[in-house]
């Protein structure tokens, strides 16, 4: 609805953030837990393991899991401190109505109410302006059993087309490239295989602050021999020792990739028999890199010419290695082509699809897999499935118990969403688990639209920065306080378990779901008892599909520690029934099995080769020069998750790194007259921020970074450019131009905001 | 109850990537709830995000215990230098001056020291301690010598540290590259302390600059990667 309900200040008092610290049963050292609830973590994807310690119904410690094999017991402090988000001050216990009247904005609403409420918003404005006047926005932090709910909602509950996700801004990229070249979307490989390697490239990621359990992996690979190859326009602590570091200028990893491999084309150091047995389209890649001669690679990429050398024969003469991406490369109006770069590089050394040799983009949330494949994504349908495609839509159609042709068609990307919320096309909104406001680029725009809705209702456990617009919020449950499966980073599903119960009037999501389902009047399909019935329906919806979970149990995974897909309950050969697949560690390995390829090859295409794909550089959009010389990069803090709600309600991870700094370099500070502390303002052609500078000799001097955690006047995203990938439709969070100032003095905010909020 | 002799605690400085996951779970541990007994220090933010994490090191002869003018601090026979008794400890600070590694803390609003004590209610019965469990890049490792030396075949685990005139022997082993363990097998702890450090705490492995002679890599901090890019 319009604009906020209260002041600012109003609304934060009340709801938050406030940081929560160790008090009462969590500080006693003479009280013992009642039960160790063995789960994962609810924020990144490497799910690392973790036991909760549960007395009463309240989550008062953590103890390591040191037997779940992808951690050991690792953990990062977010995983740490992670059960401080429990039994918070800033709780939604009850569900919220937009009241203007009320001092905060916000009053109390029994839940009943607040759910026919919603419904009857919802019904009135689908009669008014049809079914697709409403849309659904997920995430990919919900479990798989909550994201298979969420799609089957959209599109039989609320007949619309327009559902999307969170993972717009996360894995989309990769995805599509992974799509285009091996016609599935996976890491090929456990992590353990890279212990063992000989070369790890990771283009575009920081590990050890937002993979950090990855860190480990990387260096007993390093124990045992292998060299590491980071790509970086900042020194990160993986690429303070690494082996090769190539600083590479924002947005330009494409023409990066096509260097290197011109140099692997030139001297030979490729895999012949591979690509000519197992790939297509390498002729093509070839006449294009011959476009990028060493000298002209060196000037667009910005990384010196020994280095790209260096790079191509380490690369190229290897007899095993890894590639790693993440958003670093991905986050670009060329993610996609840049993902396709790199994975050319992998195609071209044939070194995919066995022992300790691999490729993976490293997810970022808890379920980016997961959550990418059972259908919240506006093109998807379960098990990796093609909502345009004829024979996927009668095969869930049935599923379902519908008629497929009262079955939606795609939809369109998040950020798509909102423009046609500003043209006035979706007049509703429902959204879980994604806080736009804060993480969609060009805010201004995103609460503009926000302001155009006529009814937005949330779900959440927190008042987040985006439901400050909602007419009504619904108290959806803590990861702790719900159970489900999701999967990790390595395409391994894992199991979630349940700790504690709702506090107050909030329940777990699915619940609410199916309760807005019955509240429409439209209940069939909508009646799981518990998260277990929907994960065997998903089993059925996913059966046949690329990411196959058939032949996936709760207890399967709990036995396996964990079960990578695909995990057949029928042979995909034979059809015949298949007692107890043990799912598929490694995907690719010769004389392997698809059910796309039907043996012609490894790969998921009825030739069963992969492709190369021309991997095109074209410079950023809104690219630095002119009036904004400088490159603005955005990303992350090991102590800080997306957009913070969390995380920035947790007292010890807010003092690890209390307010977002501008990072650069001492030789452009030095020309702008900013010290290391001092206020500077950094503009771009939507817009300014005020923060202090932080000045490092680990970042390229033509380049600044922001975290992008926090919120309102501290948020980066008030600078970043919406500018998407044509194919992903990934925001360009990794480049913009900007410029720098030394500030006057501090900000307004500086007075009043404490540092979290 | 106590630590099994054959496991120790190995700190590798080079791995440390300051996550602060050992911070945040020695504030987990039961023996001091609330409070963090490792330090972990930027050794120069402005030139590199190396970070080293700050345990006690459990000396054989620990010069806190022997400065400590109330004898508040005891070690016990499996080698464990214990956090200062409350009966005992005046708070006067001695330990803190004295100790060569700087761990001990002074708690002003509780007028006791505090230090890291290897989690010792998890150490004594064999269990690691709480950052050794946690750290995601094994900066911090607790097991045998037999599996760290499986684990780091190119380190060597180093006890013995000069510190002026004083000869310190540790129960907490530092993993040193092989190369430097063998010319000299004890670590200087004012080294560091010099107006000009012999090498730099960073480590920057680079390519040699055209011209360098047969290929020999450069001192980490000659090398600029940024040097070509124009501001």
């Amino acid at each position: 609805m319009a604009t906020i309900p209260a002041d600012e200040l109003a609304i934060i008092g009340r709801y938050g953030p406030h940081v929560s610290t160790m008090t009462g049963l969590r500080l006693s050292t003479s009280v013992e837990p009642e039960r160790l609830v063995k789960t994962h973590c609810c924020f990144c994807g490497q799910q690392c393991g973790i036991q909760l310690k549960v007395r009463g119904n309240e989550v008062i410690g953590f103890e390591p899991w040191e037997e779940f094999p992808f951690n050991r017991g690792m953990l990062c402090p977010k995983g740490v401190k992670r059960y401080l988000q429990g039994s918070h001050p800033d709780r939604l216990t009850h569900a919220l109505a937009r009241d203007p009247q009320a001092p905060a904005g916000f009053s109390a609403l029994p839940y009943d109410q607040a759910i026919a409420r919603v419904a009857g918003a919802i019904g009135r404005i689908q009669s008014a302006h049809g079914a697709g006047a409403v849309g659904v926005l997920g995430g990919a932090s919900l479990t798989t059993e909550k994201t298979y709910l969420l799609g089957k909602f959209a599109r039989v509950c609320l007949k619309t087309p327009f559902i999307d996700y969170n993972g717009r801004l996360c894995m989309v990229s990769a995805g599509a490239a992974n799509k285009k070249a091996f016609g599935v979307d996976r890491t090929t490989s456990p992590w353990s295989d890279m212990v063992g390697t000989e070369v790890i490239w990771v283009a575009g990621s920081n590990v050890a602050e937002c993979s950090p359990i990855t860190t480990n992996y990387i260096w007993q690979a390093r124990e045992q021999g292998a060299k590491i190859i980071v790509q970086d326009p900042r020194i990160t602590p993986v690429a303070r020792t690494c082996d090769l570091y190539l600083p590479v200028k924002p947005g330009r990893d494409a023409a990066l990739f096509a260097g290197v491999l011109r140099i692997m084309i030139e001297r030979g150091w490729l895999d012949r028999a591979f690509i000519d047995a197992h790939t297509t389209g390498f002729d093509q890649v070839a006449e294009y890199c011959s476009q990028w001669p060493l000298a002209h690679a060196a000037e667009v990429t910005g990384v010196p010419a020994r280095a790209i050398e260096q790079a191509a024969e380490w690369w190229g003469t290897a007899r095993s290695s890894f590639f790693f991406h993440a958003r670093g490369i991905e986050h670009h109006s060329n993610g996609v082509q840049n993902s396709l770069g790199a994975i050319n590089l992998v195609l071209a050394s044939g070194r995919i699809g066995r022992p300790k040799s691999g490729y993976g983009t490293i997810v970022g949330q808890a379920n980016g897999q997961g959550g990418r494949e059972h259908g919240q994504k506006c093109d998807q349908l379960p098990g990796w499935r093609d909502i345009a495609n004829p024979e996927h839509r009668q095969y869930i159609a049935g599923v379902w118990g519908i008629d497929e042709r009262e079955m939606p068609g795609p939809g369109v990307d998040a950020y798509e969403m909102f423009r046609k919320i500003d043209a006035g096309e979706i007049k509703g909104l429902l959204s879980i688990c994604f806080n736009p406001k804060i993480s969609l680029p060009d805010t201004a725009f995103v609460t503009r639209c926000l302001d155009k809705l006529e009814f937005y209702a949330a779900i959440d456990f927190f008042l987040n920065d985006t439901a400050w617009h909602a007419d009504v919020v619904l108290p959806g449950s803590l990861h702790e306080e719900d159970e489900g499966t999701v999967t990790q980073v390595e395409g391994r599903i894992i199991r979630i378990n349940k700790a504690v119960e709702c506090p107050g009037e909030a329940r777990e999501d699915w619940r609410i779901i199916q309760d807005l389902a019955a509240a429409l009047g439209r209940p069939q399909g909508f009646t799981f008892a518990s998260p277990r019935e929907i994960f065997e329906e998903l089993r059925v919806a996913s059966k046949g599909g690329v990411a196959d979970y058939s032949g996936v149990t709760y207890e399967k995974v709990e036995r396996q520690f964990g079960v990578f897909w695909p995990c057949y309950s029928e042979d995909p050969r034979t059809g015949a029934p298949v007692p107890d697949h043990p799912g598929t560690p490694r995907l690719f390995e010769p004389g392997s099995y698809n059910p796309v390829a039907r043996g012609a090859g490894p790969f998921y295409f009825p030739d069963g080769r992969a492709r190369f794909n021309v991997a095109d550089y074209r410079p950023p959009v809104d690219d630095a020069g002119d009036e904004y010389p400088i490159y603005l990069t955005t990303g992350r803090v090991v102590s800080q998750f997306l957009s913070g709600t969390q995380t920035r309600r947790i007292g010890p991870l807010v003092k690890q790194y209390p307010e977002p700094r501008i990072e650069m370099h001492p030789r452009l500070a030095a020309k702008l007259g900013i010290a290391d502390g001092d206020w500077a303002t950094a503009e771009t052609r939507r817009g300014a921020i005020t923060l202090k500078a932080m000045v490092v000799t680990t970042i390229r001097p033509d380049t600044i970074f922001i975290p992008y955690h926090w919120a309102g006047k501290k948020s980066a995203n008030h600078l970043t450019v919406a500018a998407q990938d044509p194919i992903s439709k990934i925001p360009q969070y990794k480049v913009c131009g900007c410029r720098v100032r030394k500030a006057d003095g501090p900000p307004d905010y500086a007075a009043v905001l404490e540092p979290q909020q | 109850m106590a630590k099994p002799d054959f496991l120790h605690m190995f700190v590798d400085p080079r791995r440390c990537i300051g996550c602060q996951a050992c911070v945040q779970a020695c504030t987990e541990c039961d023996t001091h709830k609330g409070e963090s007994m490792i330090h972990l220090e930027y050794v120069d933010r402005g030139q590199s995000v190396q970070t080293v994490p700050v345990v006690c090191m459990h000396c054989d002869q620990p010069t806190c215990a022997e400065v400590c003018p109330a004898d508040a601090i005891k070690r016990t026979d499996d080698g464990i230098v214990q956090s200062a008794r409350r009966p005992r400890c005046i708070a006067c600070g001695n330990c803190v001056v004295a100790c060569p590694f700087g761990v001990p803390e002074i708690y002003e609003d509780r007028k006791i020291m505090m230090k890291c004590d290897m989690c010792y209610d998890r150490s004594s019965v064999g269990r690691k301690p709480m950052c050794a469990t946690v750290c995601p890049s094994q900066a911090l490792f607790f097991g045998t010598r037999e599996q760290i030396e499986q684990l780091r075949p190119a380190s060597e685990p180093v006890n013995q540290f000069q510190f002026g005139n004083q000869t310190i022997t540790t129960q907490v082993f530092t993993m040193v590259p092989r190369e430097i363990a063998r010319r000299a097998p004890w670590i200087d702890v004012t080294a560091a302390m010099a107006e000009e450090p012999q090498s730099r705490a960073v480590s920057l492995k680079l390519l040699p600059h055209p011209g360098d002679p047969g290929g020999a890599a450069v001192a980490p901090d000659a090398w600029d990667p940024f040097s070509d890019v124009e501001v």
